[in-house]
């Protein structure tokens, strides 16, 4: 019987074995030194905060794992042999496969800062991360000031995740607007002034210089390059992840950021892949990046070659693209691409519509010639995937997008629906005099 | 604001535990008219227990239930078995011991809780009232900003099963005991809403008057909490309202109203089988006796089950009873929102649960069917099977033990919705309709699901949302009461109770999950 072993109990790992148990009847070990069972990356948050116990990230039940023959090892490989198709774990032990999936995601990044390595100082990927979270930052008395290293999601994440606390945040972002490099600029700003209605001090354009020690060796202050020294416990740096793939050093594995895959997901070496976070692409698909540090490409990956693996050699092609998030209160997803100004290119041009009042907003991007619809953003108001995907797959131009756009709306039933005022500014901005088509349940489910 | 709360916190404590000492509390003394009058009206005819009372209780001063009920019970006691002893069995008195003491102890209060009703309800209720609001106005301005506030749920006592937690697990039990089994210690209780009882039915209140009052009092200012803590989400606004619209008015008002006008006392919405009783002798006997409101609720009652009900939930999903009408979903989406998070999502659970509910189900059906047969024919047994004894079984354990102390009481430990999954057979019907025929599903949106697990967490029917939706699939499953929390908590706008066609309500499992799929290929190749 075949034997695929598995480096790594995430979402793309796991997503893999179970695909495979799916489609084969081969023997599948999964090897993770960082939890006993898969739970979701994404949920850490929670547990901190609260609104869940760590056994809620749990997808699956304890037993899950036995009854589907997929055995869980915890352990760290050291190195990879691929001649012997073996690999080495700790303390000598060993272990032989017949195809390996590397699927050992990320690890924060570090940009050789002075003290970078001090206690109390920390990114936010693991589960260790977690508990030594729970362990320098329990309560506002242990930890009276954290400061936070990097604006994108992690960072604003880390920030929520102590004001639950109410910990004081001082919250370093290098650009100068909140993930500005991702979202168009009235976006970032809402979500600007979201942060500081969170008590969260928000400096931009502001950026790391070192972090200062105390006796003990522990982090006490952070100096910036504003010349400002803040005294803190707790520095989060959460400046972005990359692939951790150390231990495959010097295993003939083809490196360049991240492990080198091609299509198939297949790395230089027959009967080696890599998933995940940690995958690199020789060539980006589309407007995607060739590493894809995303929940969603992770397990679309893991689909994929599990197909593959069992015979039915299948490419990862992933679909049109889309993702979420959430900052604070206000939720965010995006279908199609909507670049920023700083990375857009010259045919893009974008709608933007911003509630008067409340924190709601869309940013909707189309072909400045041929009007077709190429992404949008919104944030506070929850759309449909199956509509949107259908939609960019129709080329629909963006005139037919807002015209329809009640049909994709997915928020609650009772909530206020913002449609008209979108095409009233739609219509003045665009000289147009469009109006908005009422929902209809048949389009919504036609399969076109 | 935290000084309000707490001070809130300490007037809401003050008026509990007044609240909870009063049925030991209070002075007794029954005169000669009064006890002459309740033999009359129960038409008693034990001379031994009519002497035990006049010897023993008749103007004399009791201290307290815990001194009176003994005394009434051990009299019945003693009078029941000389008589059966001497076969006069047309003398046996069969009105319960507790019931009895209740019954006298109603008549005979005397002291300061009878006489200051409206100020010992002022010092009860009122302050419970009062403090449980100020525990929970200044969240308005704590929350801060609108959106989901979980925080801290699984670190609090309360809401961890932590002390506090077992501490309300003991009132509320011990609360449901006495209502259910030790009425006689419900009397002061009774005392403090006679007042609103007369206004509204002309009768003193019983001890089922307090329970349907206090459940509308605390179901009003838990609701004042959801709106505060959802106040982003008008979903739960109306669905709140509309839960707290129908226990205030169709489950307290109209059947305390009805009593006035001399019509049987009947709550519209509450539909067999949750209602076990409709179809019991002296229902059908009362309704028939009762002139054309008592054959419109006799057609009403039965409209309702067999069309009204499959009907509803064929276009709007279970949720319009359970969620948006029912009293017991009125009580668990208020009082026990803050317990929603303790029912168990195991497979395990799933299995018991599909069990219990079925079987409860299964037991009003037998049982109501042995009912309507008993009625129709006149003879008490079938099969040897005393059909009273089936009815007081089913009385005894589904609908006072089941759906009272164990449903409500265990809410800090098990959540709030014990009743709702395991034991109801409204549910249990509700459920079949809603699982094969209906237009209600929660859609999952695409790829979107991250698998966190909130949903699952806060689904107070134990149901895994997470399990379908990391797989694309949207759920329909029987048990979902349409509460719309696991939209609400979903980080990622991944879920939406809706009403929609029943082609494609179920969807395949291979679905937009991302991959750039051909799915008629897929389709093809199995």
């Amino acid at each position: 019987m075949e034997h695929i072993v598995i480096i790594g109990n995430g979402i793309s790992g796991v997503t893999a074995a179970r695909h495979i148990r799916k489609l084969s009847d081969k023997k599948i070990t999964i090897i993770s030194a960082e939890t006993d069972y898969f739970f979701s990356r994404t949920a850490l948050m929670y547990v901190y905060m609260g609104h869940m116990k760590f056994e809620h990230t749990q997808p699956y039940e304890n037993w899950f794992w036995k009854k589907n023959r997929i055995e869980l090892v915890k352990d760290y490989v050291t190195q990879v042999d691929p001649e012997n198709k073996r690999l080495v774990l700790t303390e000598g032990k060993t272990m032989d496969f017949d195809k390996l999936i590397i699927a050992t995601g990320s690890k924060p990044n570090k940009f050789g800062w002075k003290g970078q390595d001090l206690k109390g100082v920390q990114g936010l990927y693991s589960k260790q991360d977690l508990d030594q979270l729970e362990a320098d930052a329990p309560n506002k008395d242990a930890c009276n000031r954290a400061v936070i290293v990097g604006g994108g999601l992690i960072g604003i994440e880390l920030a929520e995740m102590l004001r639950s606390r109410e910990i004081p945040v001082t919250f370093l972002v290098r650009e100068e607007s909140f993930w500005n490099g991702v979202l168009p600029k009235g976006e970032s700003q809402m979500i600007n002034e979201h942060i500081k209605e969170h008590h969260i001090d928000l400096k931009l354009g502001t950026n790391l210089v070192e972090i200062l020690p105390d006796e003990n060796g522990r982090a006490k202050a952070v100096v910036t390059d504003k010349g400002e020294t803040i005294a803190c416990n707790l520095v989060g740096l959460t400046a972005g992840v990359t692939p951790n793939i150390d231990f495959l050093k010097d295993s003939g594995i083809a490196l360049g950021r991240g492990v080198k895959v091609d299509r198939f997901l297949e790395t230089n070496i027959k009967g080696i892949y890599a998933i995940g976070d940690c995958a690199e692409q020789h060539e980006p698909i589309g407007n995607r990046r060739p590493i894809e540090a995303v929940w969603y490409t992770g397990r679309m990956m893991g689909e994929a070659l599990a197909q593959t693996i069992c015979g039915k050699p299948r490419k990862y092609s992933p679909g049109h693209w889309f993702n979420s998030a959430k900052f604070l209160d206000i939720e965010y997803q995006t279908y199609g691409w909507v670049f920023s100004e700083r990375t857009k290119k010259e045919h893009e041009s974008h709608f933007h519509w911003r509630h008067p009042s409340e924190k709601i907003c869309i940013t909707v991007a189309y072909d400045k010639d041929s009007k077709k619809f190429l992404g949008i953003n919104t944030f506070g108001i929850r759309m449909r995937h199956e509509i949107f995907d259908r939609w960019l797959t129709e080329e629909r131009n963006v005139d037919y997008v807002m015209q329809y756009l009640k049909d994709a709306n997915f928020d609650p039933e009772f909530y206020s629906h913002y449609e008209e005022q979108i095409i009233s500014k739609y219509n003045s901005v665009m000289q147009t005099s469009l109006s908005v088509k009422k929902k209809s349940w048949k389009r919504i489910f036609s399969k076109a | 604001m935290k000084a309000i709360k707490n001070l809130g916190l300490i007037i809401f404590l003050i008026g509990l535990a007044i609240f909870t000492a009063i049925p030991v509390l209070g002075t007794f003394r029954l005169d000669q008219g009064t006890f002459d009058e309740i033999v009359k009206e129960k038409n008693i005819k034990s001379d031994g227990f009519i002497q035990s009372i006049n010897e023993n209780v008749v103007g004399k001063d009791f201290k307290g239930m815990l001194s009176l009920s003994p005394v009434v019970s051990s009299a019945i006691d003693a009078a029941n078995s000389q008589h059966r002893k001497n076969k006069e069995y047309n003398k046996v008195i069969y009105t319960s011991g507790h019931d009895m003491a209740a019954l006298v102890g109603k008549k005979s209060g005397t002291g300061f809780i009878a006489q200051n009703k409206g100020l010992m309800w002022f010092f009860t209720f009122g302050l419970g009232i009062i403090g449980a609001l100020m525990f929970i106005l200044p969240n308005v301005i704590l929350l801060g900003k609108k959106g989901i506030k979980n925080n801290g749920i699984y670190h609090e006592s309360a809401t961890n099963r932590g002390w506090i937690a077992w501490m309300v697990f003991i009132f509320l039990v011990s609360f449901y005991l006495v209502l259910y089994f030790r009425p006689e210690f419900a009397v002061n209780w009774t005392f403090l809403v006679d007042p609103i009882s007369e206004s509204l039915s002309g009768n003193p209140a019983g001890h089922w008057f307090v329970y349907g009052f206090m459940y509308c009092v605390v179901m009003t200012v838990m609701a004042v909490r959801m709106y505060i803590k959802y106040r982003h989400n008008m979903y739960q606004v109306v669905r709140t309202t509309s839960v707290l619209f129908f226990q205030i008015v169709f489950a307290f008002l109209i059947p305390e109203i009805m009593v006035r006008l001399q019509m049987p006392y009947y709550d519209f919405k509450n539909a067999f089988p949750l209602d076990y009783d409709f179809f019991f002798q002296w229902n059908l006997k009362e309704l028939l006796n009762s002139g054309g409101i008592g054959l419109f609720i006799l057609v009403w009652g039965i409209v309702l089950t067999l069309v009204i009900v499959p009907v509803m939930v064929y276009f709007f999903g279970k949720r319009w009873y359970c969620s948006w009408v029912c009293g017991c979903g009125g009580l668990a989406e208020t009082l026990g929102d803050p317990y929603r998070q303790h029912s168990s999502k195991s497979l395990f659970s799933w299995k018991v649960e599909r069990w219990l509910i079925h079987g409860v189900l299964l037991f009003a059906i037998v049982m109501t069917g042995m009912t309507l047969y008993s009625f129709f024919t006149e003879s008490s047994t079938i099969f040897g099977i005393k059909t009273q004894s089936v009815q007081n079984t089913y009385s005894l354990l589904i609908g006072a033990i089941f759906a009272g102390v164990i449903g409500t009481g265990f809410y800090p430990i098990f959540g709030n919705r014990v009743w709702c999954r395991f034991g109801c057979p409204l549910a249990a019907y509700l459920g079949f309709v809603q699982r094969f025929k209906s237009r209600f599903r929660i859609t999952t949106n695409g790829g979107q699901c991250i698998s966190c697990g909130n949903c699952s967490t806060y689904c107070e029917q134990g149901i895994d949302v997470r399990a379908y939706a990391q797989k694309g699939e949207n759920i329909v499953r029987s048990s979902c009461v349409g509460c719309g929390i696991c939209s609400a908590v979903c980080p990622r706008g991944v879920l939406k109770l809706e009403n929609g066609p029943e082609e494609g309500r179920i969807n395949p499992t291979e679905v937009l999950l991302g991959n750039d799929v051909d799915l008629m290929e897929l389709v093809n190749k199995k």
